[in-house]
């Protein structure tokens, strides 16, 4: 065996703390049961978060309408839900395949021009979903949200209970799986190619690899991932709204993964808990005005520096230059 | 029509004056900075407070407004600013989100959450007829200031010494700092400028385009389309593309008012789709 494939799976060998994160995130379903319904809200962020991760942490594409394919989730588990059939498996497929096929739609709008021209792109994208959920309000109910969703019992025997404990059940499952692949892929040939691209655009083409491809390829997948979460949310809340495309659900998902650091797909579930457990904790002091605690940890982080905030042994740390 | 038409260029004229310090961030320092907004609803609420509260007159209001937003700017840019202008552009986004959301937050603490009117003077209001075609005085008032500030604005970078050098800047800011240009003065200066223009624009559109804590959020996207669509290099690259942003918005929504924002948006989408760079961008103007 050559020394680069050594080295190759060496990074995709399976850690420790993979293991024990795994474990810890199914005992919580165990231990925490009066937690559920706030459990239930971190995974479905951390899952988010994830799907951020594979597009900004792994092809370096800056987005500001995240958000897009999370309501695209949304609204297609809840529509079909309400209007085809109540199984929320069948309804996570068909989310999950409508997002797919927009990301990759709209991902052709994200291959040209510059980082300027793509935040513009993908947060026009979120903005012109977001009217369009808004106008057509004979199907999603406009402004008022899309009320009168049923969901039928998962797998035909668990129904959703109040508590949320089913649905926390869910949403893990429904995570770990989506880890899983997103772990597989990164640590594909594919994954490492996005990297290359990631670094350098133009070396990426000049070596053979079909940039354009890629970017399409995994734009779809983590819009899938995106759909996903939406598509759990509207199925555990039985509720979906205008809210989950706009402008703060997109820039908040970004602080998370930010958070919880970018490029390694765990950053989202770390960022998702810190996060939460922040807004929790805030709201519970000053609710009305948690978006400026939310904007002041944003502009301190970055202006510490946002590898160093998340490292603390690092702070004190004799600085290389 | 006319009114329509006319309506639509003094809605893009204030939208030019209001982003055009962001076009100047942005193609000069290479920053995006999404809390341009923050200093276009600073003026906007300098104006009312001043007026409402110590009575000074809507003509007076106006460079204070001016004045202050650009102190404001004038006091971020060395503090935080600067900074951030070598870091990756996730970051500056990250970092201006933060202060968008703070400043929203901030006012709401402040004032309150509640839309702010402002009271133009008897001699602005109503409107006046050419042949058939109304026209508000407010409107005309909005397009001869921001007429004026732009061409005063072409002079400045055409014809003057610290035009040059802000030009020097923007082609090459390491050139420009060897061959001994401040270039940090320019930057502080121009920041400061832009901030105020941008102050000046708010206040001048309070009424127009309303203003409450969410305003920097609201507009945000529609100075970026201005930006992005027209461009950087040029002032009549986010000029023309004002215009043409204001008359689609204000036609769009008397025509077709149940597509709403959409038909800005997909024009914006389609424009970048094209041309990447920006409709009016200089060939081979490589930032």
């Amino acid at each position: 065996m050559s020394a680069v494939s050594q080295s190759l799976r060496a990074h995709a060998t399976w850690r420790w703390w993979e293991f024990a994160l795994l474990a810890v995130l199914l005992v919580s379903w165990l231990l925490l049961p009066s937690h559920a319904l706030l459990l239930n809200e971190i995974a479905i962020l951390a899952l988010f978060a994830l799907s951020l991760d594979l597009i900004l942490g792994y092809a370096g594409v800056v987005s500001l309408g995240h958000a897009a394919f999370f309501g695209i989730g949304s609204y297609a588990a809840a529509l079909f839900a309400k209007l085809v059939m109540p199984d929320p498996l069948v309804g996570m497929v068909v989310a999950v395949a409508i997002a797919t096929a927009l990301g990759a739609l709209f991902s052709v709008l994200i291959l040209r021009g510059t980082d300027l021209t793509r935040l513009m792109v993908t947060l026009g994208i979120a903005s012109i979903l977001y009217e369009l959920a808004n106008k057509l309000d004979w199907l999603t109910g406009g402004a008022d949200g899309l009320q009168g969703v049923v969901m039928g019992p998962l797998l035909g025997q668990f129904e959703f209970d109040l508590g949320g404990r089913t649905a926390y059940a869910y949403t893990l499952a429904v995570l770990i799986v989506c880890l899983l692949l997103a772990r597989r892929l990164v640590h594909s040939p594919f994954g490492y190619s996005l990297q290359a691209l990631r670094d350098n655009r133009l070396r990426a083409g000049s070596i053979g690899l079909s940039v354009n491809l890629r970017l399409v390829a995994v734009y779809a997948v983590a819009a899938g991932i995106a759909g996903a979460a939406g598509a759990l949310l509207a199925q555990t809340s039985g509720f979906s709204s205008l809210d989950v495309f706009e402008f703060h659900r997109s820039a908040e998902v970004m602080l998370v993964l930010v958070i919880g650091g970018t490029g390694y797909l765990y950053g989202g579930i770390f960022g998702a808990i810190v996060f939460k457990l922040l807004h929790d904790l805030i709201s519970a002091w000053t609710p009305q005005y948690w978006n400026f605690w939310l904007g002041l940890f944003l502009v301190v982080l970055v202006l510490v520096g946002r590898e160093k905030l998340m490292r603390p042994w690092t702070w004190f740390g004799a600085k290389k230059s | 029509m006319l009114t329509l038409l006319f309506d639509g260029i003094a809605y893009g004229m204030l939208l030019f004056v209001l982003a055009v310090g962001l076009a100047v961030t942005l193609g000069l320092m290479n920053f995006i900075n999404l809390a341009h907004g923050a200093f276009a609803m600073a003026g906007g609420y300098i104006t009312v407070l001043a007026m409402s509260r110590l009575g000074v007159p809507f003509l007076l209001c106006l460079p204070l407004a001016f004045v202050g937003t650009a102190l404001l700017g004038a006091l971020l840019e060395p503090t935080l600013y600067r900074r951030m202008y070598a870091r990756p552009h996730l970051d500056q986004v990250l970092f201006s989100i933060g202060l968008v959301f703070m400043a929203v937050t901030g006012v709401d603490y402040v004032v309150g959450s509640m839309q702010q009117n402002i009271q133009l003077p008897e001699w602005l209001k109503g409107r006046f007829d050419i042949e058939w075609v109304g026209i508000g005085k407010y409107r005309s008032f909005i397009i001869i200031v921001c007429g004026v500030l732009t061409i005063a604005l072409q002079w400045v970078l055409a014809k003057t010494r610290f035009g040059s050098q802000l030009r020097a800047s923007v082609d090459d800011p390491r050139v420009a700092g060897g061959l001994g240009l401040n270039v940090n003065r320019i930057f502080l200066l121009t920041f400061a400028v832009g901030s105020g223009l941008a102050g000046l624009g708010g206040a001048l559109g309070a009424e127009v385009l309303g203003l409450d804590p969410t305003f920097p959020l609201k507009f945000m996207i529609y100075f970026l389309i201005v930006v992005a669509v027209g461009g950087t290099t040029t002032l009549t690259g986010p000029l023309l593309a004002a215009l043409l942003l204001g008359i689609a918005d204000v036609a769009g929504k008397y025509y077709v008012p149940k597509l709403g924002s959409f038909i800005v948006y997909t024009l914006m989408i389609v424009i970048l789709l094209i041309r990447p760079q920006g409709l009016f961008a200089r060939a081979g103007g490589g930032k």
